[in-house]
């Protein structure tokens, strides 16, 4: 099963090798990474997105929290919670899908953030399923380029919060 | 407060920290350190390779329980340090390793005997530093001592840039550590405890099942007090052995791949299986889907990622092993339902198959007449050093035959190689552990294969008045491979004979030590004897059965029922 953890690190050099090292030493999947600093700047908040049974993921927790930089660890899967990844596509656009491409984009709710005579660069937010669907949308019209920023996921607040 | 060089703050961090020995190799990076080392009250031991040092500084620790310290050099001194780091990683073993490292302005430079030795060794410590502010120089030694000696412990590696090394700073003064990240778990959780200690009065076949973690919280104590108030038998594994005495009656010896006959059935046959500072590894398991399937298993252990790792856990306790066993003896102590006899009257019939199962298949082996049986030298040496003496080994069937055949009745006694396997290890290490303690008799079991790994330490021990003993256990063969080659691979010994041995009596003496050898069976006692009674450096070449195998045997894969015996 797919699970996110969010990882709250010691912003200090090389955290981010102790933990990739620690995924590909024990065979654990990485599917995607995101990693920036916090409010505070002595901090930094990494989002993994793994895959395994229950026991894996498990042990993917424990050896993430024996990191002696790692402060706190949390399988966001097991809560409520938003996730977002944003995407940025350059697709073909020619007189004759032009319309379309844009009709597609206006649906997700997209922006052009880049125009030239055959192509949308274009800049898309969502949860993973949305991204999927664009893509597939867009596939078969021309997709030339795509960058994607990998999942960050945030807990929603409890209700009596 | 005047400024001090960076060298004169570590050597200080070091004697706040305890330390009175440290085992090094000088080299350009770390020329101010040792610079100011000579000038400094600490024993500072010259090996001959740097793999040496840290196995020396490894030994120490093992035997004392203190944090040991390696300083190496740069590049290459630092990657011949790497086999010693991941040794005492996989075996929990408290190290501080300082390295030298080229000026900053350098680094990425591919500068001479530049290497990123922190990313080299960041999968085989606990954690490890590159000090690049001058400001962190002094904090982070601390850190390294503290993390190195606290929770789960372990190797923590430094890299000193030669220039912060040389720098001037104003010392700080100690403060207490509070990292915010690092918080290890010591208490266990009551309830926990109270759940495991009513599954043991339920018991009616319980084993404990014994490892180094009961050696490094120093809970021998308290883990003896406990088989015996609840008459239950221990089995230890490598690394264990020691922390139960290995003569008491409670004690069914070694278990897994080459464990007793009477320790795999119990823990086959067993319906609680009591865990405490032992990790699961595949060496005691054997096929897992066999292992242990008729007990409910407690595991106490004070790193949450060893429970539930390999083998599902039904009671977890993340503590340390010592204040968790203390708490479960208080818990029987204070529960009035309990009673030692009732007890006993319990296991009564469990007794009885132990009893019948170690009868059946007790630890032997085949006497051949005028041939030296290895079992019979370490057999000798258990009796004639009162099984008091530390025996550290090198790896392969001496080390298996020392754990087999020397009764160890002390915690801190056995120093040996588990987790990783190194050969190479045992004689670095009993120098480490007889610069611990000078009047202790230390004995290195070896193998005529892996003593010409790190043989280059002859020259260490004799330097520092090292006495230690070294009894090689010769076979002409890398003895254990060619076990496997003997069992697994139509007797095909590929690559594990060695044509051409060193004369290693002459070899001692070449060293200044004084080389014994002995070749029929009635020569082993008196050659013990001799090496006993002599003060300085000794090899023993004891001329052994040459295809001699280690038994029992578990092959690998299988169930650990499965023994393979004499």
């Amino acid at each position: 099963m797919k699970h996110t953890i969010s990882v709250l690190l010691q912003n200090k050099p090389g955290v981010l090798s102790r933990v990739t090292g620690l995924f590909s030493g024990r065979g654990f999947n990485i599917e995607s990474l995101c990693v920036a600093e916090t409010l505070d700047p002595g901090t930094s908040c990494l989002t993994v997105v793994s895959r395994g049974d229950d026991a894996i993921i498990e042990q993917i927790m424990k050896q993430l929290h024996k990191l002696i930089d790692v402060i706190k660890v949390t399988d966001i899967t097991e809560q409520e919670y938003v996730e977002r990844e944003m995407v940025l596509i350059r697709v073909k656009a020619e007189s004759h899908t032009r319309a379309e491409v844009l009709r597609v984009i206006d649906i997700f709710r997209g922006k052009v953030v880049d125009v030239s005579a055959k192509s949308y660069a274009i800049e898309l937010t969502g949860s993973a399923s949305k991204i999927k669907a664009v893509i597939d949308i867009l596939r078969p019209i021309g997709i030339k380029e795509i960058v994607r920023t990998g999942i960050i996921a945030m807990p929603r607040a409890s209700k009596n919060k | 407060m005047g400024k001090i060089t960076g060298s004169q703050a570590i050597v200080r961090c070091l004697e706040e920290e305890g330390v009175k020995t440290i085992f090094g190799y000088p080299g350009g990076a770390v020329l101010d350190l040792f610079d100011t080392i000579d000038q400094s009250d600490f024993v500072n031991v010259l090996v001959r390779h740097e793999q040496g040092a840290v196995h020396a500084a490894d030994g120490l620790a093992r035997v004392t329980g203190e944090v040991g310290v390696a300083i190496l050099t740069s590049g290459p001194g630092a990657t011949n340090g790497v086999t010693g780091i991941a040794t005492a990683y996989m075996d929990s073993i408290p190290l501080v390793v300082l390295t030298g490292q080229v000026p900053r302005p350098l680094i990425g430079n591919d500068a001479f005997q530049e290497v990123d030795i922190v990313g080299i060794t960041r999968p085989c410590t606990k954690h490890n530093y590159l000090v690049s502010e001058l400001d962190d120089l002094v904090p982070v030694i601390r850190e390294a001592f503290h993390i190195a000696r606290s929770g789960r412990p372990g190797p923590v590696l430094v890299d000193l840039p030669k220039d912060i090394v040389a720098s001037m700073l104003t010392y700080p003064e100690k403060k207490p550590i509070d990292m915010v990240s690092y918080q290890p778990t010591y208490q266990p959780h009551s309830r926990q405890i109270e759940k495991a200690c009513r599954l043991i009065m339920k018991a009616k076949k319980p084993v404990l099942y014994v490892g180094g973690g009961v050696i490094l919280s120093d809970a021998n104590k308290e883990l003896t007090e406990l088989a015996k108030k609840l008459d239950i038998p221990v089995t230890m594994t490598l690394m264990g052995l020691g922390a139960f005495p290995g003569s008491h009656e409670l004690s069914m010896g070694m278990l897994g791949m080459h464990g007793t006959y009477t320790a795999n059935m119990a823990v086959s046959e067993c319906d609680l299986l009591i865990s405490v500072g032992a990790r699961f590894d595949d060496r005691v398991t054997g096929k897992l889907d066999d292992f242990a399937t008729k007990a409910k298993i407690i595991h106490i252990d004070i790193d949450p990622t060893s429970i539930s790792k390999n083998v599902k856990v039904d009671i977890p306790i993340v503590a340390d092993c010592k204040i968790a066993l203390t708490a479960m003896n208080s818990w029987f102590d204070a529960e009035s339902n309990f009673n030692l006899k009732e007890e006993a009257a319990r296991h009564a019939p469990w007794f009885k198959l132990i009893r019948e199962w170690t009868e059946k298949h007790p630890l032997s082996y085949e006497e051949a007449g005028d041939i030296i049986k290895p079992q019979y030298v370490i057999e000798q040496f258990d009796r004639l050093t009162g099984g008091n003496a530390i025996i550290t080994t090198e790896v392969g069937q001496n080390q298996m035959w020392a754990a087999q055949f020397y009764k160890f009745n002390e915690p801190r006694h056995f120093v040996t190689s588990g987790g990783l396997g190194t050969m190479g290890f045992g004689l670095p290490a009993a120098i480490g552990a007889q610069m611990a303690f000078p009047d202790q008799t230390v004995i290195d079991i070896a193998g005529d294969g892996s003593i010409q790994m790190n043989i280059q330490e002859l020259a260490t021990a004799k330097q520092y008045n090292c006495p230690v003993k070294i009894a090689i256990l010769n076979n002409s063969y890398l003895g254990m491979v060619r076990q496997w080659q003997e069992l697994f691979y139509d007797r095909r010994y590929a690559s594990t004979t060695m044509d051409v041995v060193p004369d290693f009596v002459d070899l001692a003496k070449a060293f200044g030590a004084v080389g014994l050898r002995a070749k029929t069976k009635d020569e082993v006692i008196p050659v013990i004897k001799e090496a006993l009674a002599t003060d300085n450096v000794v090899v023993m070449d004891f001329k052994i059965e040459k295809e001699e195998g280690v038994y029992p045997m578990v092959p690998a894969g299988k169930a650990t029922t499965e023994m393979l015996l004499v």
